[in-house]
């Protein structure tokens, strides 16, 4: 992950960033608690993609708006301070909005608090850059962390129970593989997925190569 | 001949007025988030609860025209309040004429993961449990969750014994859940093979509920029944 040490100019990939080349998920392998907890269905992984989405573009923007007042010997503690407060809001909205998802994602809405994306982010992002910046690129991280968890909630909750959404999506003869609602189908759905991935960048890597060589030798 | 000692930079002051200073104003902003934040949500949390808690006593008791909240402590019966312990609290579903129909309460055990949360029916009239629904659990999927969908299991809450003793102080027989296939009471659970843990937490649940309430539900019962009316 690249840590700017200088503000850096608003580009298309100071947003896009997060979603593909430093997924949080896939790529930089952060915030695996939730990753593989609340994932057993797409619902419960929407709901966590989003809280998390939200506590991490508040908490840094205000770190990125307070960052030339905060001095450097308290900067942890105030993060902390500031990502707790919107986690308890957030946890706050959610019992308002539903109590079924709250009770699905347990306590892993609390556990926000210590999620290493958003303070990761407060202190290699968000304490050097300005505050539009900033925003961007939480959102694009947070998008990415979102899609990260909806990948790995839709297959866990396809294969575990034949549902999408809760709505049955299987013909009834299916047999769920119930495995896949369980921890281990979730190291074996995210294995799945970043195998996937991995692949995927490697190939693109390759063909840039080739081309760069069919280049250099054709003059 | 003198040797040169290098000069030490003197240690910056630690600014301490300026992390006083940004501590507060970060502790005031959350501060004042929170507050704002869990004011703005507790009536809806409340409202949620109390759709929840309906949609429960509903499940358990169909047959209920209206249901009203009450809390049985050791002393009488009272108005349900938000703040009413749930071990002592017991939802009392009536007839279109006011009559009791059943009265459901909660209860809740260990389970293999977590506490195992229920919500029954008690029959004043048979003296029995006749309906029970997990409201929360989180035992693992394909074992622990058979109880929420084996007929067969469900089969044992259809008029689980749950007399008071002579006495009026607690349950005639204690409620227990007992190896599959070895029921032989009517106040045993027939736990599922391969869900024991979950089963027995069921039963241990509504045991120690019903061990409280049931005795205070047939001694407050006219009362009860005149809070229908």
């Amino acid at each position: 992950m690249s840590l700017p040490n200088k503000e850096e100019p608003l580009t298309l990939d100071t947003f896009v960033r997060g979603i593909w080349k430093e997924n949080p998920v896939f790529v930089t392998v952060l915030g695996m608690c939730p990753t593989l907890a609340v994932t057993n269905s797409a619902t419960n992984a929407i709901s966590m993609g989003l809280a998390t989405t939200f506590v991490l573009i508040c908490s840094n923007v205000l770190v990125s708006m307070l960052r030339k007042v905060i001095p450097k010997e308290v900067r942890i503690a105030a993060y902390i301070v500031l990502i707790a407060s919107f986690v308890t809001v957030v946890d706050y909205a959610i019992q308002a909005i539903s109590l079924e998802v709250y009770e699905a994602l347990g306590a892993f809405i609390q556990l926000i608090v210590v999620n290493c994306i958003i303070l990761g982010r407060a202190e290699a992002y968000a304490s050097r850059q300005t505050v539009v910046n900033t925003a961007v690129n939480s959102v694009g991280t947070g998008i990415g962390f979102t899609i990260a968890l909806l990948c790995l909630g839709v297959v866990r909750e396809v294969l575990g129970a034949g549902t999408l959404f809760g709505v049955q999506i299987l013909p009834g003869q299916f047999q769920p593989w119930v495995l896949m609602l369980l921890p281990a189908g979730g190291f074996f759905v995210l294995a799945g997925w970043m195998l996937l991935i991995d692949w995927l960048n490697i190939r693109k890597e390759r063909r840039a190569l080739e081309q760069q060589g069919a280049t250099v030798h054709g003059q | 001949m003198s040797a040169e000692v290098p000069v030490q930079a003197p240690a910056q002051a630690v600014p301490f007025l300026p992390m006083i200073r940004t501590l507060g104003l970060v502790s005031l902003i959350c501060g004042f988030s929170v507050t704002l934040a869990y004011q703005w949500t507790k009536p809806y949390v409340e409202e949620n609860q109390r759709i929840t808690t309906e949609r429960a006593v509903r499940a358990v008791l169909p047959q209920a025209a209206a249901q009203k909240a009450f809390v049985l402590g050791p002393d009488g019966v009272a108005p349900a309040g938000a703040d009413s312990p749930p071990e002592d609290t017991v939802y009392v579903g009536y007839d279109a004429a006011g009559k009791i129909v059943g009265v459901a309460a909660r209860g809740a055990s260990r389970g293999y993961a977590d506490l195992v949360h229920v919500m029954y029916a008690y029959d004043p009239a048979c003296q029995c449990i006749n309906a029970v629904r997990v409201t929360k659990m989180n035992e693992t999927p394909g074992l622990g969750d058979a109880v929420v969908k084996d007929a067969a299991f469900q089969k044992n809450f259809e008029a689980l014994d749950a007399r008071v003793n002579g006495d009026g102080t607690a349950l005639a027989n204690r409620i227990v859940t007992v190896k599959h296939g070895t029921k032989r009471e009517a106040w045993q659970i027939d736990a599922i093979s391969g869900s024991t843990v979950t089963s027995k937490a069921i039963g241990r649940g509504l045991d120690q509920s019903a061990q409280r309430l049931v005795p205070r539900i047939q001694r407050h019962l006219a009362e009860l029944e005149r809070g229908g009316r």
